[in-house]
């Protein structure tokens, strides 16, 4: 067995023959027996068959990927209008005498180059479309068909670079995962794929001998496995079952409303803990973002993040989700989560420590940041936060005092902001036993289970001795919630859970039977939750087991 | 001659997309539009790969000139452009 690495594109498992693609190579002779007018006829003519394909591909694109992806084929159009193409081309055909297939290779060529120099990764990413342009027309020039990269099986393809043009040609019935040895994460080619959800890894060195083997691509772990060992290749075709099923599930499920039998609509949202996991919510097609835990944004920071940092951040995920609902959970740092530059003190018990919300209110200008750079995001989609660790409305009367200055501040300075539902984390018993105060302050409550569970029986979950006495179905804890459903029901609040026990499909009936409004959970198990709840029927007595 | 100046706000910048939408925005209209990345190279807003080869990011300074034709339709045109797009 055979071991090699490269960057992931898309977190999936691809097992299957290696088919090893090579670009043909072309001969082309550099000098002309035509006269330079007809081998730019020549062009012309190529060019104007390229366009078409071009306008065919898009309209494949525009089917299979969605507008924003289509559109790199108009641009690929736009580039073959280019007057400085254009004029590069007619140069070296004029000027050298040289064939149409000369003059466009090296043009091309040159071009890739000046955009391969540029500083910006983005933009030497481009490099590859300008290429992939002059390729399609050479093509058309030497008479070649294109297509043709797979053969009657599927198979994995390794290929030096594809071009996007080269990807959305693929035939996907085929195509079981690819890897290239060049191109970068921001190639348009790199977006076709997560967007086709094809297993695809890049930066990998083959060599000619896998053309044929056995191969498990694993996307996860970023490498490829050659000629795998029998243990790990029955591993992996169970976990790509799995991924199979979530799949199939996700087919079955997709824009499917979230309601039970008897008709009662629960929100199926996701909790993410980076920027990165936003691609997972969509993929498991979740209804919204209950839990975004913002404090990632600290812990990765040496200091202090930005408001223009964090605006960035919040900005993408929420434009990602599109308009459906990201619930920002602002700055919930201490305890077992700690960054250096906030130098806090070290404390006997930091659980009940110096933390979270206590945090932001005793040093505003770190709260206010955040603050301010979340209110700008609300201008791009549906934004609510929630304030963690509350233990008494005067916490939460403060907290919306701060955040309504801020939104003054930037309304005077006529920035665009979005309306902003404004809730708190239920993660202490003395905010459930005034909860129907805190009600009257905010529009949700959203139900931290993990730490309700420590604080009301007195365990640390940490320690494995106290595993014996730990009881995550605790009646405490159960009253607890439904206390805190009821009474945020009596206020007009509606009342989620982002725990751990959200997950917990035994509770799934019990809870929507007090009432919950929203279950938030991690992304993969959102479409098990989701089927779950289609499979209830609260109008039927529970059963008792 | 009319001239703006602009600041990207879009984060990557002038990138493929946007830069496809301003040379044709700009093919439309009857004067010649240039751009220039303020400390930068500057470029003819009908050409495609030379905007792109600006390298124009976000939070940079661009000087959008306008020349011959309607001058004040058309730099109100383009400047408008720029607010909606980048």
């Amino acid at each position: 067995m055979q071991v090699a690495t490269g960057k992931s594109i898309l977190n999936g498992i691809a097992i299957g023959p290696l088919r090893i693609y090579k670009k043909a190579e072309t001969e082309t002779a550099v000098t002309s027996s035509l006269t330079p007018e007809e081998e730019y006829a020549r062009f012309e003519e190529a060019r104007v068959k390229a366009q078409e394909q071009l306008g065919n591909l898009y309209e494949k694109a525009l089917d299979e990927v969605g507008e924003d992806n289509a559109a790199i084929f108009e641009i690929h159009q736009m580039m073959l209008d280019d007057d400085d193409y254009l004029e590069a081309v007619k140069g070296i055909i004029d000027t050298q005498n040289a064939t149409a297939e000369y003059a466009v290779t090296t043009t091309g060529n040159n071009f890739a180059e000046t955009f391969a120099a540029m500083e910006d990764a983005y933009m030497q990413a481009r490099a590859t479309d300008v290429k992939d342009i002059s390729h399609r027309v050479v093509n058309i020039l030497a008479g070649r068909e294109e297509g043709g990269l797979l053969d009657e099986k599927p198979a994995i393809l390794v290929a030096d670079d594809l071009t996007p043009s080269e990807t959305v040609q693929l035939d996907k019935t085929k195509l079981l995962g690819f890897i290239t040895r060049y191109g970068s994460s921001n190639s348009h080619t790199a977006i076709l794929a997560r967007t086709m959800n094809i297993p695809a890894l890049i930066g990998v060195d083959f060599d000619d001998t896998w053309d044929g083997k056995l191969a498990v691509l694993d996307g996860y772990n970023q490498c490829v496995y050659i000629d795998p060992a029998q243990e790990l290749l029955s591993t992996m075709e169970e976990k790509r079952k799995s991924d199979l099923k979530q799949e199939a599930l996700l087919q079955g499920l997709k824009r499917k409303p979230n309601i039970t039998l008897d008709g009662k609509e629960i929100k199926g949202y996701a909790n993410i803990g980076n920027a990165g996991d936003v691609g997972l919510v969509l993929q498991n097609d979740a209804q919204g973002i209950g839990l975004f835990r913002s404090e990632f944004i600290y812990l990765d920071s040496d200091d202090f993040p930005s408001e223009e940092k964090q605006f960035m951040i919040y900005k993408r995920v929420v434009e990602t989700m599109a308009g459906r609902k990201v619930i920002i959970r602002t700055l919930d740092i201490g305890a077992d989560k700690q960054a250096p530059y906030f130098e806090l003190d070290k404390e006997e018990n930091p659980a009940l420590g110096y933390r979270a919300i206590r945090i932001c209110l005793t040093r505003k200008e770190i709260f206010k940041q955040q603050l301010r750079a979340i209110l700008r995001a609300s201008a791009f989609g549906t934004v609510s936060i929630m304030f963690p660790m509350i233990i008494s409305v005067r916490e939460v009367r403060d907290a919306k005092e701060i955040f309504e200055e801020c939104k003054a501040e930037l309304k005077k300075q006529g920035v665009a902001m979005g309306e902003i539902e404004v809730g708190i984390m239920i993660e202490t018993p003395a905010a459930v036993m005034i909860a129907d105060e805190l009600a009257e302050e905010v529009e949700f409550f959203s139900l931290g289970t993990n730490d309700l569970t420590q604080y009301t029986l007195a365990i640390d979950r940490q320690n494995p001795k106290l595993d014996n006495f730990y009881d995550s179905h605790h009646p405490a804890v159960l009253r607890m919630i439904r206390h805190t459903i009821e009474a945020g029901h009596r206020h007009n609040c509606w009342v989620g859970i982002c725990g751990e026990l959200g997950a917990d499909q035994t509770l799934t009936e019990t809870f929507l039977r007090m009432g919950v409004d929203e279950l938030s959970v991690s992304p993969s198990a959102v479409l098990p939750l989701r089927k779950l709840i289609r499979s209830l029927d609260l109008s039927k007595e529970p059963e008792t087991k | 001659m009319k001239q703006f100046q602009y600041v990207i706000t879009d984060p990557v910048g002038i990138h493929a997309r946007p830069a496809g939408l301003l040379v044709k925005a700009a093919k439309a209209l009857d004067s010649t539009v240039t751009i220039e990345k303020v400390g930068g190279k500057s470029a003819s807003a009908n050409k495609l790969m030379a905007v792109m080869g600006l390298g124009v990011k976000g939070g940079d300074t661009v000087n959008v000139t306008v020349e011959g034709g309607n001058e004040d339709a058309n730099a109100a045109a383009m400047e408008q452009f720029f607010k909606e797009n980048l």
